[in-house]
Order: C-alpha cells, then structure tokens, then sequence
C-alpha cells in the first residue's frame, strides 16, 4: 500500500473544491484498500492479519510503556519519600519527554518494518495512544456506569430498573432535577444577554475595552470553590446575638435601615442566588467569543444600515444578532452543558437538603460518597442522557463546519 | 444606544458632519452612555473579589466586628492591614502543602494530554488511512460525555482492576489517592478537546509547506517536530492554559481520585474542607480562597491573548 494513496490534502481550502471535500468524505468508509494485483486471495488474508495486529501493536505500546515507566518511577518515587519539588520536575520529564521518546521509539521501529507495512501501520502509532487511553477512560466507563446502574449498593447483585425508580420517585432527587432544570435555563440566558450587551457596548468605547473585557472575564480564571467562597462572604448572615453582619448584601441592607436577611437559606430563592455565582462565572466567556463574532461583522453591512435610516436599536437586532446567531448558540449550548453538570457550588455553599438547592450532578456525588454505587450510577446515566442531544447536534454541527472547510 | 450620528450628517455631502477621510467606525464610537453602563457592570463584578482581598488583608478581630467596607474611611491606618491571615493559612491551615500539591496534580496532567494529542491532530490532519473520519467524529463526540458518567468506574479499575470473564484485563494497582491516577484522569478527560482544537489548527496549516517537505524526503515524524508543533505554539498555548485552568480549579476529580487523603490534597479541596469546618472564620476563608486564585490569575493575565484565542476556536469541556 506504500506509496499508492493519496497525499492527505482534500481538505484544504487552497485546494479544496468543495465536491472533492464531500466525495471524500462519503466514499471514505466503502473505500477499497488498494491491493496490488499480483496478490493470491490466501496471503492477503493472512497479510491483512499481520497488518490488524501490528497496528494494534502499535496503538497499544506506547501508552501501556509510558503507564509502565511513570508507574515504575513514581512507585520508587513513593518509597524514596522525596519532596514535592522533584516530583513534579520528574513528573514532567518522564510525562511529557518519556512520551514523546515513546513515539520516537515506535516511529524508528515502523522503519524497521517491511515496506508494504510501513504507511499502514504508521498512523496508528500516532492515533492509537489517544484512542486507546479515550476508551479505557471514556468509553470503557461510560457503558461500566450503565451496568453499574442495574445493579444494587455495590455494584454486584442485579437489582433492575430499582435505582432508575429511586431517581424519578424520591423527594430529593425529583427537587434536584427541578433545580437543575432551572440552573439550565437561567444562567444561560442571563449570561449570554449581559455578555452580548456588553461585548456590544464595549466595543463603542473609546479607549480603555480591554481593562473592562478583562475586569469581566476575570472569575472565568478562578475555581468554583473560590468563586463560592468569595460569594459566600457577599450573602453571609449571622442571625441577633451571633456577631455583626459582614456579608454585603445585608450589610446595605442594615444601611438602609431594613433588617438582614438569611439569604441562602431563603426557599425557593436561595438557588437563584447561587445562580448568580455561575453567572458570575460564565458572563466573561459569552462576553469575550461574543465579542469577537461582532468584531467580524463587516463595517459596511452596519454603516449602509445606519446611512438607510436604521437605528441602533434595529442595527443590533436586525443585523448583529443574526450575523452572530452560530456563535451565540455556540455560547449557549456550552452554557447549557455547563450548567447541567454544575456541582462545585452548590457542594461547596453547603447544606443543599436543608436549603434544598440540590441538584443533580451534587446528588450524584452525594450517593457515591455514600458508597452507592447503583444509585449514583442512574444518576449519572440520566445526567448522560440529558447531554446525547445535545452531543448529536453537536456531531452534526461538527461535520457542517467540516463541509464547507 | 443613542451615540448614533444622524444619518443626514453621516451624509458626504453634509458640511457638519465628520471628514469623509475618518474611519467610519470610530464615528459612533465614545458617548457617555456605554461608558456609564460599562464602568458600572465592570464595578459591579468586581466588588465581590475585592471584597475577598480586603478581608484576607483585615486582622481576625476587625473582620468580626465591622463589614469590609468600612476600610475606605481609613485607608491608611496601617494598624488595621496584616498579613498574619495569610501566615495562617499557610501554615497551620496546611495550604502551603496543597499548593505544591496542586503543583504536582496540573502540571504533567497539562502537558501529558498535550503530546498525545498533537500526534494524534498531526494523523488526522495530515495522513491519510481507513476510518480517519469516523475515529475523528467519534473523539469530537467523546467531548461531551460527562465526566461524572467515568468516574466511578475508573475509581473501581484502580482499586480493583477489571475482569472479562475471569480474564485480567487491568490489573489492580492500588491507584487511588495517587497523582499518576489522577494525571491519567486529568489526560482523559482533556484529550478529547485537545484533540479537536489541535486538529483544527493544524489542519489548516498550508499543505504547501507539508507537500514540499515531503518532497524534500521529510517523513511524517520529522514533519510533525521540526515543522508542525512549532507553528502550532499559538494552539498549543491555548489549549495549555486551558487545561492548566482547568485542572487548577477542578474540585471533582480531585475530590474523587486524591478525596480521603490528607497528604496529597489540592487546594480546592482544602479550600472547600476549610469552608466546612470554618465556615465563618472570614479572615481564614478569604486568605486562602486568595492563595488558591493567585496562580490562575498570574496565568491568566499574562497569556490573556492565547486563552481567548482558545476559547474563541470554539471550546466545549465535557
């Protein structure tokens, strides 16, 4: 096969035809290997065999080696008992050039192979690392998590739909789906509309864009623990007799004369309130791809709206919404897949069944701090199915994009 | 939204209006009303964070007693700044000890996933087998599987292995509570976007420059590490700071692969273990929950620019 296919270039745009990229696409998987003539039905059987197995060969060596050698550093790393700092500085040797020695290694050893070999087990050895760690550690999971969940406390004895009744029946459970539905459809919403204003009226401003789009996108940097943490102290009560209210909220509140209020504890409210720590969050990164999709909306599009009489107003809703529309979905359905699987806040606040803001990926935590497996493995498949249409539209949206690469 | 020129003076013809030489964009821009609004937002986000750094700074009995935004009638009393809090925090609340284990957790879980994944971007990018298409699809896909849906069974491959039918097919290595299993999580979990961030740069690299140096008897290995990866620094930055973020600030993996072991602890957990045994020692939570954002921001100010550029490529974390 050396030799005999096609130069990996379809795809680029210098190039690319359009009907090229498509053809190339469809026909790809029916794709008969090019056999050279002179080959008997008997040895190309069998050299389809050896080529099966190198190439498995070669996607499963360097990632079992480069496990290999990091285990075998870091248990003797273990026992010598040295300090952090060399850890990590032998950590990032063997990680990053133990790796890339690995390939180097498999490459040279490709070389080694007989011509004919050679091309079509070559690519393997580049892919193969990656496709074998995704499916030990994504794939392989995610149908162990579905088994798990038919089956009881510890994941042994079957015990059928029981855990999926469980998730549609309990109290808490039905409170976290709820809330989680909320989580899915405010803070999406509210980040995306705060992010395009001020991505749009950032962009009218003289000088001094950058400080404010910086000012914004900062809590995108920190941890949801520390955003937590720092919101915590802008909502903390302390009730008459448990020492001076230093939370700011309540702390305006007692300015004004009014009396403070314990606002995480206040039903159904509070979960909007944690809400606004995500939005917090998240406004930055609607505010910053928002920004750079106006951006690239040609001048003279807008300048011969505005020289036809339009205002801003129906500039933007008529020209700039539309014109960005991918990207504020792109935004969005980010948002959505975020705030589906929120977890950190609500763990981090605290007391989610007493103040009931559970939701689902916190009950899922909670089930599996408890030891049980089944329940917490029907929480995350439920989680998993919530996210399949949205990975669908996101496969299809993928292959679009690669249409008209 | 008012800082629209009329239109009749946007008019060439109009005497009054700007030169028609000017830059027709900058003719709407400044106005007060985008400045007021966007000056307010801007102080409205930030008051929670310097309300943070104020108090981290406050001594114990002042921050019980008077909120802290009293500091601003007297700035330059020096008696009420210290920095015993942080003093604390490092010490005796153990966060100089789950700074360097975050350390030890981000780096190689950053730079790992990264070297994979520019060999595997470079495969689908520029060489050409069966399947390519379908693997690439399947790896974009993979991008939004929750990870909660992976982390009980990895958990169980590294405390008990895994069985085929009495076959050994992972063997039980005692994994958890280790940072070679957490960096092998960390890997995972970021392949998949690295991968597709990687493939979408380095797919449109010219081929012309892969062609010629093709035809200058360069094979692919040499290609990907003399040509591709250093015209790919912008994307791999991207992706770098990314992930480094991202592992930094992860509380779930860490609280379920490294959880119940006190010597390995990251800062998000001892931040959020501090948050529930001291929920209200503010001059406590506030020193730490700084310690924990520092490296993040130094990160993220210095390499502003390849981290939106990463963001703007179209990033979606599972």
């Amino acid at each position: 096969m050396g030799g005999g296919r096609r130069p990996a270039a379809p795809r680029i745009r210098t190039e690319g035809s359009e009907h090229v990229v498509t053809t190339a696409l469809e026909t790809e998987p029916e794709a008969p290997e090019p056999v050279p003539e002179e080959d008997e039905p008997a040895p190309r059987a069998a050299r389809a065999v050896v080529l099966a197995v190198l190439r498995l060969l070669g996607a499963l060596v360097v990632p079992i080696a480069a496990f290999a050698g990091l285990w075998l550093t870091f248990d003797w790393l273990r026992d010598a008992d040295v300090n952090r700092f060399v850890l990590v500085a032998v950590a990032i040797a063997v990680g990053v050039g133990g790796v890339f020695i690995l390939y180097w290694a498999m490459n040279r050893t490709v070389d080694h192979l007989p011509e004919r070999f050679r091309e079509g087990v070559r690519p393997y050895v580049f892919v193969g690392p990656a496709l074998v760690i995704l499916s030990v550690f994504l794939v392989y999971p995610v149908i162990n998590t579905i088994v798990v969940s038919f089956g009881d406390q510890d994941g042994q004895g079957f015990v059928g739909l029981e855990n999926y009744r469980f998730v549609f029946t309990d109290e808490s459970m039905l409170r976290s789906i709820r809330n989680t539905f909320g989580w899915v459809v405010v803070v999406p919403a509210v980040a995306t509309s705060i992010g395009l204003a001020f991505a749009t009226l950032a962009d009218r401003l003289r000088r001094g864009e950058a400080v404010a789009k910086s000012l914004i996108f900062l809590p995108m940097a920190i941890s949801f623990v520390g955003a937590s943490v720092t919101w915590r102290l802008v909502y903390s009560f302390r009730p008459e007799g448990y020492g001076t209210n230093i939370g700011l909220l309540n702390g305006i509140k007692m300015g004004l004369g009014m009396t403070p209020t314990p606002w995480l504890q206040e039903r159904p409210w509070n979960n909007l309130l944690l809400m606004v720590i995500m939005i917090w969050m998240q406004t930055g990164f609607a505010m910053v791809v928002l920004s750079a999709a106006i951006k690239s909306i040609p001048d003279e599009i807008l300048e011969a709206a505005r020289i036809d009489g339009a205002s801003e107003m129906q500039v933007f809703w008529r020209i700039t919404v539309p014109s960005i529309a991918p990207t504020i979905a792109v935004v969005v359905t980010y948002m959505v897949i975020n705030a589906m699987k929120v977890f950190d806040i609500v763990f981090v606040i605290g007391s989610p069944e007493t103040n009931q803001t559970e939701v689902i990926a916190e009950r899922m935590i909670y089930w599996f701090i408890r030891n049980h497996d089944g329940r917490s493995g029907a929480i995350a498949v439920v989680l998993f199915v919530l996210v399949i249409p949205i990975m669908i539209w996101n496969i299809r949206r993928f292959r679009e994009q690669e249409a008209t690469r | 939204m008012t800082t629209a020129v009329p239109v009749e003076e946007s008019l060439p013809t109009e005497l009054e209006g700007p030169p028609p030489t000017a830059d027709s964009s900058d003719v709407r821009k400044g106005g007060w009303a985008p400045r007021i609004v966007i000056t307010i937002v801007a102080a409205i986000w930030m008051v929670p964070t310097v309300g943070v750094l104020i108090t981290s700074f406050r001594p114990e009995g002042l921050v019980e007693t008077t909120g802290w935004w009293t500091v601003f009638g007297h700035l330059f009393d020096t008696s009420q700044w210290t920095l015993e809090n942080y003093r604390a925090a490092l010490d005796t609340g153990g966060f100089e000890n789950a700074f360097l284990n975050s350390l030890a957790v981000t780096i190689p879980s950053t730079v790992i996933p990264i070297t994979i994944a520019a060999f595997a971007a470079y495969a689908f990018s520029w060489m050409d087998f069966r399947g390519r298409h379908v693997m690439f699809a399947a790896v974009v896909g993979l991008m939004v599987v929750p990870l909660q849906m992976a982390l009980i069974p990895i958990l169980r491959l590294y405390t008990r292995g895994a069985e085929v039918a009495g076959l050994r097919i992972f063997p039980d290595l005692d994994l958890n509570g280790t940072f070679l299993g957490i960096w092998l999580a960390h890997t995972a979990f970021g392949l998949p976007l690295a991968v597709y961030l990687l493939r979408n740069y380095i797919g449109s690299l010219p081929s012309s420059i892969i062609e010629s140096a093709k035809i200058d008897g360069a094979d692919h290995f040499t290609i990907f590490w003399r040509l591709v990866v250093p015209l790919s620094v912008p994307a791999l930055a991207a992706f770098a700071i990314f992930q480094f973020l991202w592992v930094w600030n992860d509380l779930l993996v860490a609280r379920i692969f490294l959880g119940g072991t006190s010597d390995v602890e990251v800062l998000t957990i001892a931040l959020s273990g501090l948050v529930g045994s001291r929920g209200e020692s503010w001059h406590l939570l506030t020193a730490a929950a700084f310690i924990s954002m520092v490296l993040p921001l130094i990160v993220f100010f210095t390499l502003q620019r390849y981290f939106v550029r990463g963001l703007t490529a179209g990033a979606v974390k599972g």
